[in-house]
């Protein structure tokens, strides 16, 4: 397989020759909470502000018809990255955003509707979620009665999928899952928990925020029912995110946020609604957020998702080899490379995450450090906090010395000192 | 080097040694406070007679910042009145939220001058507060629980 030219990748990225405290080289280690941005993204933004700047889908002068090319010909890029139609693709303006549509459209389904939900049914998640897969089915569990359950996790960091059978059942209505924790770096193997989400005739979600940008995920070939996942951790600008849904399931989704855009007639009393996907997008879109998207498709489509995929492996590999050495140091997560991507988390003993990061940062290498928005999974590995390196496309060895040299005189300016 | 100004000896030897880091029983108020952002947290207890801080006992788990910073508040307050105390706090309050205008005194603050150069550090502030906010937390209860 090709390998990356870095050198070249990271001139792409202005960022990343920035110096950080003290005149470091930045090690970027962050990108599993937000990726950088190349120049076509940040061009293709400043371009469509300064070229073609008007509300997509409205007026009849130029400007609006280049507008809405534009906006559109980012949902096809977006629908084509992952498998999907045209029509299936909506702009929201986060992932989480693309989460609780679908939460609140189902809490909002009248009896009758595939969507309804109510007291006895059930919605399955599992303990290794991102606080945005949990909190708007606790909410729907909550506004609706409905029983919420989750799978478990495993000590070396995997689901368990022993009760697969009693926990989704004939009760259950939705099953939402993250393809990818963004603590552990687990993937889940979706094949068996798809099938018998269907076999009981419920919906299955998946959080991709975390799988999208790192590896091709095909929407069609996963027989997914809705994903979601978010533009800025995929190179492109914040304020975009996307949900897609299978047509007939979105034909049929009553909306969540309503107002302009999103109608076909309108009295005063009540009005009707346009089809997917502008039923989903009330008010004037993000266009230059849709559009930095589709330049960052682009960016990583001409890499190739198998490439990056590949580089991040072996960045992966390499960290967890490396930081193993160090003494005290405990991996939260699996350590070995199958189904597993680019995120490591770890704890090293007599030493905060908050520290260490802080020690880290001042060497120039910036890591996340807390609870990841995963408390759940905090506790479930009883850590109040880990720290957690994240790889991407324009990270290289050097990134990962970095690390754990990093990490090795943190250990030694606190444990040592 | 930067790192030692946010990590004095002082802070280090605070936190592998805190002091009152066991809760008495019996508290006239006990607190829980939590730095939502990294999920630190703090349980206090508080023991006064409505005019003076007759004891502070805690315990937690955190970052060596706000551990140390608990640990300097507790042993900093306690026979103080009611008054002294919250001046205190509010003393080190306005050092910490200066962004390094205000280095603080020593005369009032004893070991929490050591924490001046965390004001250097926004992300960090929360942690270096969350006892001292605690015990704030703490005393002023106590004095609603008095009024009523």
């Amino acid at each position: 397989m090709a390998s990356l030219d870095i050198s070249s990748i990271k001139r792409d990225f202005p960022i990343l020759s920035r110096k950080i405290r003290e005149n470091n080289r930045l090690v970027y280690l962050d990108s599993g909470a937000t990726s950088q941005k190349p120049n076509s993204v940040l061009d293709a933004e400043r371009d469509f502000y300064t070229q073609h700047n008007a509300a997509a889908h409205r007026g009849a002068h130029q400007l609006a018809e280049e507008a809405t090319e534009l906006y559109e010909g980012a949902r096809e890029k977006v629908a084509s990255f992952i498998g999907a139609d045209v029509d299936e693709v909506i702009f929201t303006k986060s992932a989480t955003e693309s989460i609780n549509a679908i939460a609140y459209s189902m809490g909002n389904a009248q009896s009758g509707s595939r969507f309804h939900i109510s007291r006895g049914d059930r919605i399955v998640v599992s303990e290794m979620e991102h606080h945005a897969n949990l909190i708007p089915w606790q909410e729907l569990a909550r506004r609706t009665g409905a029983e919420l359950v989750w799978f478990k996790v495993t000590d070396d960091g995997r689901l368990d999928l022993t009760n697969l059978s009693e926990l989704i059942n004939s009760r259950t209505k939705i099953v939402a899952l993250t393809h990818q924790s963004n603590v552990l770096g687990t993937i889940n193997p979706l094949e068996d928990i798809v099938k018998r989400t269907h076999e009981v005739g419920a919906l299955f979600v998946l959080d991709a925020c975390q799988s999208v940008p790192h590896y091709k995920v095909n929407v069609k070939s996963l027989d997914i029912d809705f994903i979601a996942f978010s533009g800025h951790k995929m190179l492109g600008p914040t304020g975009v995110g996307i949900l897609w849904g299978r047509k007939e399931l979105l034909d049929e989704m009553p909306p969540f946020l309503t107002g302009g855009s999103m109608i076909e007639t309108v009295t005063m009393e009540s009005a009707t609604y346009l089809d997917a996907p502008k039923r989903f997008e009330a008010g004037v879109p993000n266009m230059a957020q849709a559009v930095g998207l589709g330049a960052a498709v682009d960016y990583l489509s001409a890499i190739g998702l198998d490439v990056i995929h590949s580089h991040e492996t072996e960045l992966t590999r390499a960290a967890i080899s490396g930081l193993r050495t160090i003494a005290g140091l405990t991996i939260i997560g699996p350590t070995d490379m199958t189904l597993r991507g680019g995120v490591v988390s770890f704890a090293i003993e007599g030493i905060h995450p908050h520290d260490l990061g802080q020690a880290l940062d001042s060497y120039g290498i910036a890591v996340r450090t807390g609870h990841h928005c995963a408390w759940p999974l905090m506790r479930r590995f009883k850590a109040v906090a880990t720290t957690r390196a994240s790889f991407y496309l324009y990270n290289d060895l050097d990134d990962v010395n970095a690390l754990v040299d990093g990490v090795e005189r943190a250990r030694k300016y606190f444990v040592e000192r | 080097m930067e790192l030692d100004s946010l990590y004095q000896e002082v802070i280090l030897e605070h936190y592998k040694r805190p002091l009152h880091k066991s809760l008495k029983a019996n508290p006239t108020i006990q607190v829980q406070h939590i730095n939502t952002s990294c999920g630190d947290e703090i349980t206090l207890n508080l023991h006064t007679d409505g005019t003076v801080i007759q004891d502070i006992t805690w315990d937690g788990i955190g970052c060596s910042i706000s551990q140390a910073s608990t640990s300097v508040v507790s042993d900093l307050v306690r026979g103080k009145s009611v008054g002294e105390a919250l001046a205190t706090i509010d003393a080190f309050q306005a050092m910490i939220q200066s962004k390094g205008a205000d280095t603080g005194n020593e005369d009032v603050l004893g070991d929490g001058v050591a924490f001046a150069g965390v004001a250097k550090f926004p992300a960090r502030v929360k942690c270096a507060l969350l006892g001292w906010m605690a015990t704030k937390d703490a005393i002023s209860q106590s004095q609603s629980k008095n009024e009523r």
